[in-house]
């Protein structure tokens, strides 16, 4: 019983995991280059759905469909404005830019008097609600299930549906293969790039804000919510960096993992376990479960 | 604009590479001899601070600016050096003991944590590096019987061989002393086939191969000698601040040494001192603007992390090359006066070409 | 002196399920200029990736002097005495011209870390030899003019000759040379013959090359072998090769096409 509560728990973190993870990756794809922002985009659209919440009052579904949707516009914003201007330079550069975003984003969600610095609920209409399954008349021994918990793993589910038809079956998923291979090529074939690589960046956004929604109910909407997203960098490469079904198994597996050994492991385990997972597979098999053999041609 | 005339190979080997470098260079040493009678206490502190976290800077500059190697976990072998000078001093061992001990098992750390990279590139490499941070930040925090845990533990103040630092410039000295070895000795490995087998890795590792060039010893070799310099930086850390805790070595402290790097100018042993300079001068020129601002935005307790975060995004925008860069198109500026034009550092439009192979 | 430098024997290499190279056996004699020839995807780059170790093959084995090269890491290739120059250039982009020749000197550098940290007399000296091996290959190339300068802002023609002086630096037996006239104009292409002539007779390496440039094989090569899709079609001396039908149909185009492409005798 215990396995089963401490697996479902460890599976809807996983899902989290997998979300921000999703975001990486996506983006990767798509131009190569690694963001460091997503946990804090997540940050953003947790807050973006309490302000839809609390401040402008709508009601749950139109506050979700908006922060998601606002979060979408300003991923777009974001690649026109910062992003383009540096792409072609070296990763590393890339990446600390995206680090620099993310600083940006936390402090400036920080400044915000009162509110900032607060830890907030978010009132979804399921808070607090659990299933009891099995056990006695008095509910001993019965498995609870927390349907906040159900909630992201169902979203889960169906983003991962929604997310694999349009790439399967629309030109989209092919012209950002390309244009992440050979992005003057991509050009010369006609290929949008420079709009393809905005659509990416908002769908990125989109998946960190659904992640900070589903989150925000077990974890509180706070400042720095973000550093959840470091732990999805594990669970992209145990997924192999590049593949987007690897980026849900990689965080499902982290999340697991993470579950399992806060329970019978030592103090200090849970928070690392992540990170000794990706260094295992790292040295086992370095391009992760799904991953694609890097190599240059000369 | 200068012309150097070359004669004969020597001349091309030397570090001073013209009279000018030899002027402006002593009269820097000079200065920072006599900063002790100069300038404050307080400066003086600062100043300090400033050539440790040169020291980490160059090794860092060193492995992610020459060799190409990023390391998301740095502060790890930052943290290895200050917490074995804690516990060596504390156990009564003389300074420049304990001091090579750290540095020993500070390149022991660095080789271990150079494994994956043996393996790994890239972003995978970056995620190898910010694991093993992660890790080493909770050793720090679990065992408590050497680190002290969260608790913190003190450290002492400088001690050999009957002599004490126990003034803030006697202090100052012992760092001084200790940079400029480390600079020049990294200045002297970049400058002979060990420091041009690091840049040919950083490259193209291919062609660095078909030169005879071992991959995965120069590699180790970079991360032990970083993870080295790092640890000595911990160590004077160490007994600069007089109390380690394991959250002074975390994923922060890892992203400022990044951050210092960055912007200090990738790829030049003046860019790390540079950087220092910012990572120090920043926070004191936050403080002193603070007040002049509204309440609002200068009481606020993001403001620090919005500028530093705005200040990487614009430095990565619009000063790729860093401190060091913009100070080179200045100084360029005013030796080709009225000639500089803007397209002499110029980067090339480069489109994005995958290296992956499927 | 042993009468063959390199030989391939029965070599093969799979790539999944693609025969890159199919069987393929040569000599390569000392002194000698050995060309490779054929249609683009004829195996003949996989060969010089076989040889420099950057594949392993699936069968078969390559002896150099004696010494069989599949039991040998890359990097060992180069103090062996085996260099080579790469298609598409594989320069070091952030570096000057001399530091990439310099960089082509390491296998004779012996300094250890400790008295490179304290540059002793000793690593000075080792330096200035250095620094004079190099310049020698300078003007053997006449590469003066772009000593000093960053590779990145160099011109495709330097690049390809800055290629090839760094691979001379090593001071090899056996020079490797992947399609050395590529994207050069006639006047560069000219000089380039007679490079590869002067490498022969006045430092006396052994050149192994893939070209496409008929006039070039005709002018410099001792023997030619001929690939198609990873398989020897012909190998001889360049007049048998071209005259081949095999190669002709594969390769060349018509007989009379050929006629034009002969060395003046």
């Amino acid at each position: 019983m215990q396995v089963f509560q401490l697996l479902i728990s460890g599976i809807s973190q996983g899902c989290i995991y997998g979300l921000i993870a999703l975001g990486f990756v996506l983006i990767y794809k798509a131009t190569e280059t690694v963001s460091f922002a997503q946990g804090e985009l997540m940050m953003l659209g947790a807050f973006g759905g309490l302000a839809c919440m609390t401040f402008l009052g709508f009601p749950f579904w139109l506050a979700v469909i908006s922060a998601i949707g606002a979060m979408a516009v300003f991923g777009v914003l974001l690649e026109r404005v910062v992003i383009r201007p540096i792409l072609g330079q070296p990763a590393f550069s890339i990446v600390m830019l995206t680090i620099g975003i993310g600083y940006v984003a936390r402090g400036l969600i920080t400044m915000i008097p009162n509110i900032g610095t607060e830890t907030h609920t978010l009132p979804v209409p399921y808070k607090d609600m659990i299933w009891k399954l099995g056990g006695d008349a008095n509910g001993i021994g019965a498995l609870v299930i927390n349907i906040e918990q159900v909630v992201v793993i169902a979203s889960t589910a169906m983003l991962c549906v929604l997310l694999f038809a349009m790439f399967r079956y629309s030109k989209l998923g092919i012209a950002m293969q390309a244009s992440s291979q050979n992005q003057l090529a991509a050009y010369y074939m006609g290929i949008p790039v420079k709009r393809l690589n905005g659509l990416v960046w908002g769908l990125a956004a989109a998946v960190a804000a659904i992640a900070g929604l589903l989150l925000a109910p077990i974890t509180f909407v706070h400042a720095n919510m973000g550093f959840i997203g470091l732990k999805a960098f594990p669970a992209a490469v145990v997924g192999g960096f590049g593949s987007l079904p690897g980026a849900i198994v990689g965080g499902l597996i982290i999340g697991i993992v993470e579950s399992l050994s806060g329970f019978y492991l030592p103090d200090g385990f849970k928070d690392t376990a992540a990170y000794i997972v990706v260094l295992v597979m790292l040295m086992v098999k370095p391009n992760g479960l799904f991953g694609e053999k890097l190599r240059k041609k000369v | 604009m200068r012309f150097i005339f070359k004669t004969d190979y020597g001349q091309d080997i030397k570090l001073a590479k013209h009279g000018g470098h030899v002027f402006w260079y002593s009269l820097l040493c000079a200065a920072l001899v006599l900063a002790p009678w100069l300038v404050s206490e307080y400066l003086l502190a600062q100043l300090t601070f400033i050539l440790i976290y040169g020291i980490v800077g160059v090794g860092l500059m060193l492995l992610a600016g020459f060799t190409g190697q990023f390391s998301i976990g740095h502060a790890a072998f930052f943290g290895v050096g200050a917490y074995t000078q804690a516990v060596l001093t504390g156990m009564g061992w003389p300074f420049p003991l304990a001091l090579a001990a750290g540095a020993a098992l500070s390149a022991t750390v660095g080789v271990v944590v150079g494994l994956p990279a043996l393996r790994v590139k890239g972003i995978y490499l970056g995620i190898a590096t910010l694991s093993f941070g992660f890790i080493v930040e909770e050793v720090f925090a679990r065992w408590e019987s050497v680190t002290g845990g969260n608790a913190g533990k003190t450290v002492g103040q400088i001690k050999m061989f009957g002599w004490t630092a126990d003034t803030g410039a006697s202090f100052y000295f012992v760092c001084l002393v200790i940079t400029v070895l480390a600079t020049l000795a990294v200045v002297n490995l970049l400058r002979s086939h060990t420091g041009r087998a690091f840049v040919a890795i950083r490259d193209s590792e291919i062609s660095a191969q078909s030169m005879g060039i071992h991959l995965a010893y120069y590699k180790t070799m970079s991360f032990a000698i970083s993870a080295a310099l790092a640890g000595i930086g911990g160590a004077l850390y160490a007994h600069q601040i007089r109390f380690l805790s394991p959250d002074q070595f975390n994923i922060i402290q890892s992203i400022d040494l990044l951050l210092m790097v960055v912007i200090g100018g990738l790829g030049s042993i003046h860019g790390a001192f540079l950087g220092a300079i910012f990572l120090i001068g920043l926070p004191q020129a936050i403080s002193a603007v603070k007040d002049f601002l509204p309440d609002a935005i200068g009481q606020a307790p993001g403001l620090k992390a919005v500028i530093y975060g705005a200040v990487l995004i614009a430095f990565v925008l619009f000063e790729p090359l860093g401190l060091y860069g913009r100070w080179l198109k200045i100084r360029t500026w005013f030796q080709l006066f009225p000639f500089y034009r803007k397209g002499l550092f110029k980067r090339q439009k480069s489109f994005q070409k995958s290296d992956r192979l499927k | 002196m042993s009468e063959v430098l390199l030989s391939a024997k029965n070599l093969s290499v799979r790539f999944g399920g693609v025969l890159a190279v199919n069987n393929v056996s040569f000599d390569v004699k000392p002194g000698e200029v050995f060309t490779l020839i054929g249609p683009n995807g004829a195996g003949k780059t996989t060969v010089f990736n076989l040889i420099s170790r950057i594949y392993t093959p699936t069968t078969g084995s390559i002896d150099y002097l004696g010494v069989p090269l599949t039991e040998q890491p890359p990097h060992k290739i180069a103090s062996l005495g085996i260099a080579r120059t790469f298609q598409n250039i594989e320069l070091f982009e952030h570096a000057t011209v001399l530091h990439n020749l310099l960089i082509g000197r390491h296998t004779h550098a012996s300094s250890g870390l400790f008295s490179e940290m304290f540059f002793t007399p000793k690593v000075r000296k080792a330096e200035i030899e250095a620094r004079e091996k190099a310049e020698k290959v300078i003007d053997f190339l006449d590469l003066q003019h772009h000593r000093d300068s960053m590779v990145a802002g160099l011109p495709y023609g330097v690049r390809k000759v800055v290629e090839m002086a760094r691979a001379l630096c090593t001071e090899p037996k056996l020079l490797l040379l992947d399609e050395p006239s590529s994207g050069l104009n006639v006047e560069e292409t000219d000089d380039m013959a007679f490079w590869i002539q002067d490498i022969k007779h006045e430092l006396g390496i052994t050149v192994l090359m893939v070209e496409h440039d008929m006039s070039l094989v005709s002018k410099v090569s001792d023997r030619v072998l001929a690939m198609n899709q990873g398989e020897v079609l012909a190998m001889g001396t360049p007049r048998e090769v071209q005259s081949d039908p095999g190669v002709i149909e594969a390769y060349l185009g018509s007989v009379d096409d050929v006629s034009s492409l002969r060395r003046s005798a």
